[in-house]
């Protein structure tokens, strides 16, 4: 039973690592750029939802109504001020400048709310568990999974039916002729690192009411994001789900057998994957 | 009149030649700081050149080879865990145990470039993390290493490698400026290689990458297990001179990447004399800006990204546009040769 | 000169060291269906790229409607009501023959254009409307591509290359094409090496050479002669 239950809740954890995972997705398909800032700007986002939730004395998914549009807000000025000055053949700037980011973001966190551990109070929601068939599921993993998959629908809805989506792929396909269409790309790309980063306020906020967080964690919550991107196939927004769930149960397997495993079993399988199946498990897109 | 012009393809230039003279005087002037220096000084040296030499390496394996990684922690902390690891449990004596970990760090390097090669670009970036975190956890795993919390070199080792502290202080300073000599020789010699002079065409003629194709593989997998040989050695000096070691500080991101990519960036990524002025700016900022702690972090965190985005040729790159200088001879001048008047018939 | 609906003044154009035009003048009246013709690298695609935006160039180099807009990026220029159907068609292979056309209008313009006018003009493309559009033929697709064009409604139309690797049969049927889509008084330029079939739909042309204007005139009004010495230089 232990090991059914470890693995329902991994499959739980895999919705998490889906949101992270999307949102790098996201931004990789519209213009080739990994953004190595993606978990420290994650785990800014549960800072400003701490901040929010204690100041305004609101529930921390009631703060997701002001966080997703802040973080959405931070993402298109960094994207039209920073970023897009990155963007050419060269790969090194924008690896080098989101690196730079994402140390910028660590250390400034750590100055204003110092290395001690926090947790979003999530209430009753935080404790309460379901039973199904003999396991006990808790409401807000539930919650939190039923949510991924809502953002990743919503996402591929996005992309594929709507001129937003439209306008995403033409920019991605070709970058010239999506502008003589009238596509200005600088303000297509503020807008999918917008969308971006607001899965990440989602995630953020997910993942700050679920486990304790500090400033230093958000390089490992990239890396989760980035092996169940490359697991699930690049540019498949349905199998970054099924790579978070891969890496989710993983990772709850390998905790059960030894807790100090838990992490490392998630790279493991990664590594095992991408040496036999390099190109994830559902590719869509060539690298 | 036919033109009999000639043209000579010239390395060297009058400044390199001279910058080869003084480099030798301030080698010889560094070798003897026992001499002049304080304990605290060579200890600040010391630890100069061996940020000089994961720079230079590290600007190497991106700079050069196109493979940007952010996971060289991987092995430092590889060479100083094998550091303790030969010394405690396989007898060799430290120095030996670094030479041999070396090697070591080299061989390991192959299954891991095989494996993470699949990925391009940035996703090679963040698999070389991924490499790194498993390296981390699993020395985090062994407990006769100390586990999680890590261990100290027991006190007979440290003594074999000479009995007075000043002995020792002096042999790991002399062996950290011998490593910085040897990883700037190495990287030099192989920029002038053949392979080198392609990797460079490369760099700067994408067009030319798709022509060559497996040629570079081979390149690029030869910089890396080169590179991971050498900062597996680099990491065991380090931890030799810390005589500490523990799973967090030896794969630290921070530590051995975040600021090995700033010396570089700042100085100039992609010639050999940036990561020298990136080492020696990172070391007065830090000198001056030390006490503020993660402020310092952000302040280099930001100069590097306005560098990269005002800059991207960095220090080296606005002094070598503003007086054309180059220390170390890589790319050829041609001179035209005026033939003298009396041979034109 | 303030009555051209388009006018090139004294345009040049780089590419890094490499200069590709040289001074090049050229006007275009309202209405008008101007030809331009030049051999390969003669600088036809590189003053389309200018005109459209693609590369930026002096402000008062290209002169569109009384205003200067040689140095606004191709989104801009587009919602000025100049569209180009690029060389080699470069359709969205993302997209749906549909989705191609309905990003063509997204700019916001209005007029004659729409998405059932395309598919009266081309009835092909409306049974294929939702296939990816790399499934089409190479004619279909240049269908598509000048459909994606129009359905921006612009003012001026910019043609580069489109029989370019089209059997001859589909390019005649494109080219009957072209008098229904200038009938509303639509200017349009066109690139092609194919000079009698340049020539045949123009009013005027201009010949490029080596990135200058090497003869202009009113189609049909030079001899064959003439003109092949200003296409080849010889």
């Amino acid at each position: 039973m232990d090991w059914i239950n470890s693995i329902v809740q991994g499959v739980l954890l895999g919705g998490l690592y889906a949101m992270i995972a999307a949102g790098l997705s996201l931004i990789f398909g519209v213009m080739r750029l990994v953004n190595i800032a993606h978990g420290d700007l994650i785990i800014l986002a549960a800072y400003l939802g701490l901040t929010v939730a204690t100041a305004l004395g609101l529930y921390p998914l009631v703060a997701l109504l002001i966080i997703v549009p802040v973080m959405a807000a931070i993402g298109y000025v960094l994207q039209r001020v920073v970023l897009n000055n990155t963007l050419s053949d060269d790969i090194l700037p924008p690896l080098l400048v989101t690196f730079g980011l994402s140390v910028i973001i660590q250390n400034a966190l750590l100055e204003i709310y110092s290395a001690d551990p926090q947790k979003m109070d999530a209430g009753a929601l935080g404790t309460a568990s379901a039973n199904i068939g003999g396991i006990s599921v808790g409401l807000l993993p539930l919650l939190m999974f039923a949510t991924a998959v809502v953002v990743i629908a919503g996402l591929q809805f996005v992309f594929y039916r709507t001129a937003l989506g439209r306008a995403f792929r033409a920019v991605s396909d070709n970058q010239d002729v999506a502008q003589l269409m009238g596509l200005n790309k600088r303000h297509v790309y503020g807008l999918a690192m917008a969308l971006s980063l607001a899965v990440v306020a989602i995630a953020g906020i997910f993942l700050g009411m679920r486990t304790s967080f500090d400033p230093s964690i958000g390089g490992g919550r990239l890396i989760f994001g980035f092996e169940a991107v490359i697991i699930g196939g690049l540019g498949n927004l349905w199998g970054t789900l099924i790579g978070g769930v891969i890496l989710g149960v993983a990772q709850n397997i390998g905790a059960q057998i030894n807790p100090g495993w838990q992490v490392l079993a998630g790279h493991v399988v990664f590594l095992v994957i991408l040496a036999f199946r390099p190109r994830g498990l559902f590719p869509r897109m060539t690298g | 009149m036919k033109s009999s012009q000639t043209h000579t393809v010239l390395r060297s230039s009058q400044a390199s030649r001279r910058a080869a003279l003084v480099g030798i005087v301030i080698l010889i002037v560094l070798a003897a700081a026992p001499l002049w220096a304080g304990r605290a000084d060579m200890r600040l040296m010391s630890e100069i050149f061996l940020y000089l030499a994961l720079a230079s390496l590290w600007n190497l394996l991106a700079g050069y080879a196109g493979l940007v990684s952010v996971g060289q922690q991987a092995f430092v902390g590889f060479g100083g865990y094998l550091l303790f690891a030969l010394t405690i449990f396989g007898g060799l004596h430290p120095l030996l145990a670094i030479g041999v970990a070396s090697l070591f760090g080299a061989a390991m390097s192959v299954p891991v470039a095989a494996l993470i090669f699949r990925l391009r670009g940035a996703y090679f970036a963040i698999g070389t993390w991924v490499v790194a975190e498993v390296f981390r956890l699993t020395f985090a795993q062994i407990s006769a290493l100390g586990g999680g919390s890590g261990s100290s070199l027991p006190v007979k080792i440290v003594k074999s490698v000479a009995s007075s502290r000043t002995m020792r202080e002096w042999t790991s300073y002399w062996l950290a400026l011998g490593l910085v000599v040897l990883v700037l020789v190495v990287v030099y010699l192989f920029l002038r290689s053949r392979k080198g002079l392609a990797l460079t065409a490369i760099r700067d003629n994408e067009l030319a990458a798709g022509s060559l194709g497996i040629d570079i593989w081979r390149t690029q997998f030869l910089v890396y297990v080169v590179t991971a040989g050498l900062t597996t050695m680099t990491g065991g000096l380090i931890f030799l001179q810390k005589l500490r070691i523990s799973p967090d500080a030896a794969f630290s991101v921070n530590d051995w990447t975040a600021f090995v990519i700033f010396i570089v960036v700042i100085g100039g990524i992609g010639t050999i004399e940036g990561p020298i002025i990136g080492t020696l700016v990172y070391f007065a900022l830090r000198e001056f800006l030390a006490d503020l702690g993660t402020i310092y972090l952000i302040v280099l965190g930001i100069v590097a990204i306005l560098i990269m985005l005002k800059a991207p040729k960095g220090l080296w790159g606005l002094i070598r546009e503003r007086w054309g200088l180059e220390l170390f001879p890589l790319s050829h001048r041609v001179e035209t040769n005026t033939p003298r008047k009396d041979q034109n018939g | 000169m303030g009555d051209f609906e388009l006018s090139v003044a004294r345009l040049e154009a780089h590419y890094g060291d490499f200069q590709a035009l040289f001074g090049i003048d050229f006007n275009v009246s309202k209405g008008e269906v101007i030809a331009i013709i030049g051999s390969n690298g003669a600088g036809k695609s590189t003053l389309m790229r200018s005109i459209s935006g693609l590369m930026t160039n002096g402000a008062s180099q290209v002169v569109f409607q009384g205003e200067p807009i040689g140095d606004l990026r191709a989104d801009e220029v587009a919602a000025r009501g100049i569209a180009l159907v690029p060389e080699g068609r470069q359709l969205f292979p993302s997209l749906s023959v549909e989705e191609n056309l309905i990003i063509g209008g997204q700019i916001g313009r209005t007029g004659y254009w729409s998405l059932q006018r395309v598919y009266e003009l081309f009835p092909i493309l409306q049974e294929r409307r939702h296939q990816p559009s790399t499934s089409l033929s190479g004619g279909q697709q240049q269908m598509v591509a000048i459909g994606r064009a129009l359905m921006a409604n612009p003012e001026l139309l910019l043609l580069d290359e489109v029989s370019l690797g089209l059997a001859p049969v589909v390019i005649k049927s494109i080219y009957e094409a072209l008098p229904r889509i200038v009938e509303g008084g639509m200017s349009a330029v066109i690139v092609e090496q194919d000079i009698s079939k340049a020539l045949s739909v123009s009013t005027r042309f201009y010949c490029l050479q080596e990135g200058r204007v090497s003869l202009e005139g009113k189609s049909g009004s030079q001899t064959r002669e003439e003109i092949s010495r200003a296409y080849f230089g010889v």
